[in-house]
Parts: C-alpha cells; sequence; structure tokens
C-alpha cells in the first residue's frame, strides 16, 4: 500500500468528518430563508460544537457505563462509515476491509448503542425515542439493503468503490432501475436522518420526536458528540446518494491532477443536494407515527421495483 | 443513446403509475397525470427523433396539448366546481396495492417477453412497462371508492396504451389518435356531467351508493 493510497484515505476522511457541520448549517440556512428568516448563519453548528466541548460535563446518577461509551462508540461508528464513501476519488484501501452491507451493519451498530443508551437512564422519554427509533429502524434498514442491491447488480459488486468506478468511469449509461432506486433512497435518507415528514429536527415537543428525545439526557462533550455523529449521518447519506445516482466528477484512482474539478463538483453537489432536501421539508408536512411504516414500505417497494426492472429489462435495465 | 433515454423514459412512467396508486389526495393526483402527459410526450419526441417518423411530433404536441394542460385544467375547474380540491380518500390499504401492483408489474413483463422478442422496433424493450401501466392503472379504477380519483385512473390508462402504441409500432395512424383524443376529451366532459349528477342524487361522489337499489318514489 503506498502513501498516495493512505494519503487519499485520510484526507477524504477529514474532508467529510469537518464538512459535516457545514453541511448541516447550509441546510438549516436553506430551511431558514424558505421560512423568510433571517437564518442563523452557515456557521452556527461549529459553534454549537465548540461551545458543548468546552462544557463540563453532567450525568444522571444511575447513568452506567454504557451511557458514557455511547457518544464515542456512535461517533467513531459514523467516522467509519463514511470513510468507505468515495467523495472526491475512488482510491480509498479502507473500502475492501467494508462493503455497503457492512455500511448497513455500521448504522445498525450505532443505531443499537442508542437506543440502549436512551434506555440506560431509565426516564420516559429516552425510552420513547429508543422505542420509535427501532421501529422506524427496523423497516428502513431492509428497504437500504435492497436499495443498494440495485447498483450492486449492475456493476456486479457490493463494495462502494468499484459500484463508483462502474457508474462514473465506463462508458455513460442511463439505467432506468436507478430511478426506483434514487426515488426509495431519497425517502430513506429523510427517515433515518429525522428529517421532517418523519421526525422533526428543530422540535423538542414531546409527543413527536425521535431522535431527540433519545439524547435528550445527554450534555456537553457527549452531546457534542452526538450531534456531530448526527450531522456526519446526514453528510454520509448525502455522500452515498452522490455516489450510487450522480457520480459524475468523481478522480479515478491513482489521478491527482482530477482532484481539483472533484472537488468543485463535489462542493456543487452537496449544495444542491441541500438545498434540494431543505425544499424537500418545506414542503411535506410531518406525518402521523402510524403513518410511517406505510411510508417505508412505500420505499422498500420502491427499491424492489428497481431491483426487478433491473432483472427483468437486462443489460438495457 | 436514444434506447437507453427511452427506457428511462419508460422507468418514469412506471414510477409515475406507483405513485399514483400510492397517493390519497386529489389534488396531487391530478399534477401526476401531468407529470404522466408530459413524460409521455417527452418519450414520443425522443422516438420521433431515433426513428425520423415525422406524424410522431404531431401526436406528440396532441399529447403535450391534450395531456398536459387541457384535461389537468379540466380537472381543476372540475375539482372546484364540485368543492372536493382536499378530498382524501382515506380507505385505501396502499401497502397491500402496492404488493398487488408489482406482482402485476412481473406478470406484465412475462407476458410482453415473447412479444418483444419478435418486435423490430427500437422500443421494444418498454412494451411489458406499457403493459404494466396499463394493469396499474386498472388496479387503481378498482381500489377507489370516489369518482375523480376513477376518472383519473381511466385517463392514465389511456396514457399507457398510448405508450404500448408508439413502443410497439411507432404510434397509431393519425386519423386514429386525433379520434383517440376527440374521444379522451368529450369523456372527460362527459364525466364531469355525471359527477354533477352522481352528487345531486347522492350528495357524495362515493361510487358505493350506486351499487344499491333503490324504489322509485
Amino acid at each position: 500500500m503506498s502513501l498516495g493510497f493512505v494519503a487519499s484515505q485520510l484526507f477524504q476522511t477529514l474532508l467529510s468528518v469537518f464538512l459535516a457541520p457545514l453541511m448541516l448549517g447550509w441546510v438549516n440556512q436553506c430551511r431558514a430563508w424558505l421560512q423568510n428568516r433571517s437564518g442563523p448563519g452557515l456557521l452556527q453548528p461549529y459553534s454549537v460544537l465548540r461551545k458543548l466541548f468546552l462544557k463540563d460535563a453532567v450525568l444522571a446518577h444511575n447513568a452506567s457505563w454504557l451511557f458514557r461509551l455511547t457518544p464515542y462508540v456512535v461517533f467513531g461508528c459514523m467516522v467509519l462509515a463514511v470513510s468507505i464513501v468515495p467523495v472526491l476519488a475512488t482510491d480509498l484501501p479502507f473500502s475492501p476491509a467494508a462493503d455497503v452491507i457492512a455500511l448497513v451493519g455500521l448504522f445498525a451498530l450505532a443505531r443499537v448503542f442508542m437506543a440502549l443508551a436512551a434506555m440506560d437512564v431509565g426516564t420516559a422519554f429516552g425510552s420513547l425515542g429508543a422505542r420509535r427509533e427501532m421501529l422506524v429502524a427496523s423497516l428502513a434498514e431492509p428497504a437500504l439493503l435492497m436499495v443498494f442491491f440495485t447498483p450492486a447488480l449492475i456493476s456486479q459488486s457490493t463494495a462502494l468503490t468499484t459500484i463508483v468506478e462502474t457508474l462514473a468511469h465506463k462508458q455513460l449509461t442511463l439505467y432506468p432501475s436507478l430511478a426506483f432506486a434514487a426515488a426509495a433512497f431519497v425517502m430513506l435518507l429523510l427517515a433515518e436522518n429525522a428529517r421532517v415528514p418523519v421526525d422533526n429536527p428543530a422540535t423538542h415537543l414531546e409527543l413527536t420526536m425521535i431522535h431527540e428525545a433519545m439524547i435528550l439526557e445527554y450534555s456537553a462533550r457527549h452531546l457534542a458528540l452526538m450531534e456531530w455523529a448526527q450531522a456526519l449521518k446526514l453528510m454520509t447519506y448525502t455522500a452515498i446518494g452522490i455516489a450510487l445516482f450522480v457520480p459524475w466528477g468523481i478522480a479515478e484512482a491513482g489521478y491527482w491532477a482530477g482532484l481539483p474539478l472533484a472537488i468543485v463538483a463535489l462542493l456543487a453537489k452537496l449544495l444542491a443536494a441541500g438545498a434540494a432536501l431543505a425544499v424537500l421539508e418545506m414542503v411535506s408536512a410531518k406525518m402521523r407515527i402510524f403513518r410511517v411504516p406505510e411510508f417505508l414500505g412505500m420505499a422498500f417497494l420502491f427499491a424492489v421495483l428497481g431491483m426487478l426492472t433491473r432483472i427483468l429489462l437486462g443489460s438495457a435495465g | 443513446m436514444s434506447n437507453q433515454l427511452i427506457n428511462l423514459m419508460a422507468a418514469l412512467l412506471l414510477l409515475i403509475a406507483f405513485a399514483m396508486l400510492s397517493q390519497r389526495r386529489i389534488l396531487r393526483l391530478i399534477y401526476l397525470f401531468a407529470a404522466q402527459g408530459f413524460v409521455l410526450s417527452m418519450n414520443t419526441v425522443i422516438v420521433a427523433l431515433a426513428t425520423k417518423q415525422p406524424h410522431l411530433y404531431a401526436s406528440a404536441l396532441i399529447t403535450f396539448g391534450l395531456k398536459v394542460i387541457a384535461l389537468p385544467w379540466l380537472l381543476h375547474r372540475l375539482i372546484d366546481r364540485l368543492n372536493v380540491r382536499w378530498d382524501v380518500e382515506t380507505l385505501i390499504n396502499i401497502p397491500t396495492t402496492m404488493l398487488v401492483g408489482i406482482l402485476l408489474v412481473i406478470l406484465s413483463f412475462n407476458l410482453a417477453l415473447p412479444i418483444s422478442q419478435l418486435a423490430g422496433t427500437i422500443t421494444r424493450g418498454t412494451l411489458g412497462i406499457a403493459m404494466a401501466s396499463v394493469l396499474l392503472s386498472l388496479l387503481m379504477m378498482i381500489t377507489r371508492r370516489k369518482a375523480v380519483p376513477q376518472v383519473i385512473g381511466f385517463l392514465s390508462l389511456e396514457n399507457g396504451l398510448f405508450f404500448a402504441a408508439t413502443s410497439a409500432t411507432y404510434g397509431m395512424p393519425m386519423v386514429v389518435e386525433l379520434g383517440i383524443a376527440l374521444d379522451v376529451l368529450v369523456g372527460t366532459f362527459i364525466f364531469g356531467i355525471f359527477f354533477f349528477q352522481i352528487r345531486e342524487t347522492f350528495d357524495s361522489l362515493d361510487i358505493h351508493h350506486l351499487e344499491k337499489l333503490k324504489d322509485r318514489g
């Protein structure tokens, strides 16, 4: 393994990790503009994180080691997840270690720890949030796997780098099956990142919150890690969406001259994705929790339909 | 390249058909119907470009004028007049309907496979999708209780037939196409009159009232 490979991996991971709060800030800013507010500014998430890191942590009396360990596990999972996804170049030495199925597993691991920690302290809100989160997750996870299988069928591999290599650098082909997978993926992105139709990231209203209810007991550096992990999750999902459905512009393996173009392309795509996410959130109303299974069931069926189109249309699909 | 574009349009058509199947609100259904018409006319233009058949441009223009502008506008006026703009269909089981829809897709793909292997047209791969969208529209008509969604299902059935015609034989003769376009337009007018009749008699647009027999007097 050459030094260039390691540098590429490190650069991409660090870029994603430090760009994630900015992405969140951009989405919030877009939402504010759409609501005719001036907005908190793009750098607000960084200030929040700095403030939280400087504070002293307060723990509940009956909090166990699990409660204190969880923020680090969750943050670690998200960093690992984002380092599997190629954002700038397709040479990631890390990617053979984990494919898309492992990626789904990483999300699940983080989620299990979060739910356990939420129930650990024993407050009503914590277990309520954990149960709702598990309801959403149990439906979203198989759908996410199905979404990944369509591009995996096209490129004959479950490794993200190979998928991106096939989609971006081979002869330009349009795959109708990816249209279905993309529709399903957008629905899953909204559900998994606690965005509007499923959960509202801006509210602490006890009857509706899912994600916020789980991290209610955290403070200071623990809360900072949790929030950063949440921003990273959004970043990872956006990066996966870009990698699977609009991968053009990403640099080829070992082709360093393509890097500036790849950075510009990535920033442009992230800006567009953030704005689109804000618009999507603005035009949809939050649905009742019992409508969520229907929403995610539809996402699952769309993903299955994408796979079917791929199989039944053959090479044209 | 045009082959891929046609396949993409076909997939979009199928996607919209599924979206219509799962949509509860009448207003959104009309938007989806307009989007379906738009995709259909785009597809006709692409086929026309690829095969250099001039009459397909005219047919694309008719499709656009009728299915993207005229019919949605008519339906809009209708639901405004009937005051059902915000009507929501509550009594449909969407996941089950979608599952049945997927079975229909598999069925029609398998049915179309031997036919499309015989065809020599550039669009032969999409015959299965055309058939699937026809069947999905039928399914939508079966599952809805209200009158307006049923009519939208009927119109989208016509979209599927039109798409099948384009993909199997590069479109129908001009006279037939004009005739069908006129039929659909007049049909929608007549449906509009029916809606008012139904509502006057039953105070509701629920089709299930029509199933009961009533004494005259």
